[in-house]
């Protein structure tokens, strides 16, 4: 019998955010959910997941929120509220700095469903994954945009 | 020629946790559970769901001689990490199902999320493998992008 190691607790944390994105996430949650500190969640998340818990919530987010976009006629503002965002200007800039693109662009470019859409959602959440430490800024806590 | 896949393995850090879990939360049946001396007393440990009885998923544990103590510490590491890939599990009902998996203290790893092929959500097992429960939508792509575009 083998004890349960650190990654097994830290990836339940990493399965709530992608099961509670659109939730107002704190890090004491997370770090609850993986039985560690705070102090010590966010660095351990980070070695072993290769990004900080708030980059993999918003990469969540903004996975989701391409989604919307491409398959539904849900307004923008609509749709950064759907997936966990407060404000739209947050929103755009990032969903701009991840994508490439601002939302409207992004549907424009790429509206309707297409045969990326047959793709499971684990592989899509897995290949849409900006590589390295991305784009994202790391706010002081992983709540919030 | 090719007919069938018959047998798929899952590397597991234990091998009683993870027949508790498929069978006791999955619902699916033990075809084989026998430790063999010849073998070392390796446990050829196999599940499968009863409905479709000719695909069993061999539980093994990462270690020697199959694998250098090397390998098997990233196999248990990387399986920690959920990193070893997921398997898709189809059910008729994606909400109830997970409604009886949760109502058997099953954590989902992910809550049914609509997409466009169908209605998906995700477990792990004791070991941190995931398994995608998905129940399938047939669709018509370019039907829909008509409809919408004449919409």
């Amino acid at each position: 019998m083998n004890a349960t190691p650190l990654a097994r607790h830290l990836l339940r944390a990493r399965d709530l955010v992608d099961s509670r994105y659109p939730d107002p996430l704190d890090l004491e949650a997370l770090a609850r959910a993986a039985h560690v500190s705070p102090r010590h969640f966010s660095r351990s998340f980070r070695q072993t997941f290769g990004e900080t818990p708030h980059q993999y919530l918003l990469t969540r987010r903004i996975e989701r929120a391409r989604y919307l976009l491409r398959t539904t006629d849900m307004q923008v503002a609509q749709v950064c509220l759907e997936v966990g965002f407060n404000s739209v200007g947050s929103f755009t800039s990032t969903f701009r700095r991840h994508v490439g693109a601002s939302p409207t662009e992004y549907r424009r470019e790429n509206g309707g469903p297409s045969e990326a859409d047959r793709v499971p959602l684990c592989f899509v959440k897995a290949w849409t994954r900006l590589p390295g430490d991305g784009a994202f800024r790391e706010d002081s806590a992983p709540a919030g945009d | 020629m090719l007919d069938a896949v018959s047998h798929v393995g899952v590397w597991v850090h234990d091998q009683d946790a993870a027949k508790e879990f498929y069978t006791e939360k999955l619902g699916f049946e033990v075809r084989q559970d026998n430790t063999l001396p010849e073998f070392g007393n390796y446990r050829w440990l196999t599940v499968g769901p009863p409905g479709q009885p000719d695909v069993s998923i061999i539980l093994s544990i990462p270690g020697p001689p199959a694998v250098d103590a090397e390998t098997a510490e990233l196999l248990l590491k990387l399986m920690a990490r959920g990193a070893l890939g997921p398997g898709i599990i189809r059910t008729g009902d994606c909400r109830k199902t997970c409604a009886e998996l949760e109502a058997r203290g099953v954590e989902l790893a992910q809550q049914p999320d609509e997409r466009f092929y169908g209605i998906d959500a995700a477990v792990r097992d004791p070991s941190g493998n995931e398994w995608r429960i998905v129940q399938p939508i047939e669709y018509d792509i370019e039907a829909v992008k008509q409809q919408r575009s004449s919409g």
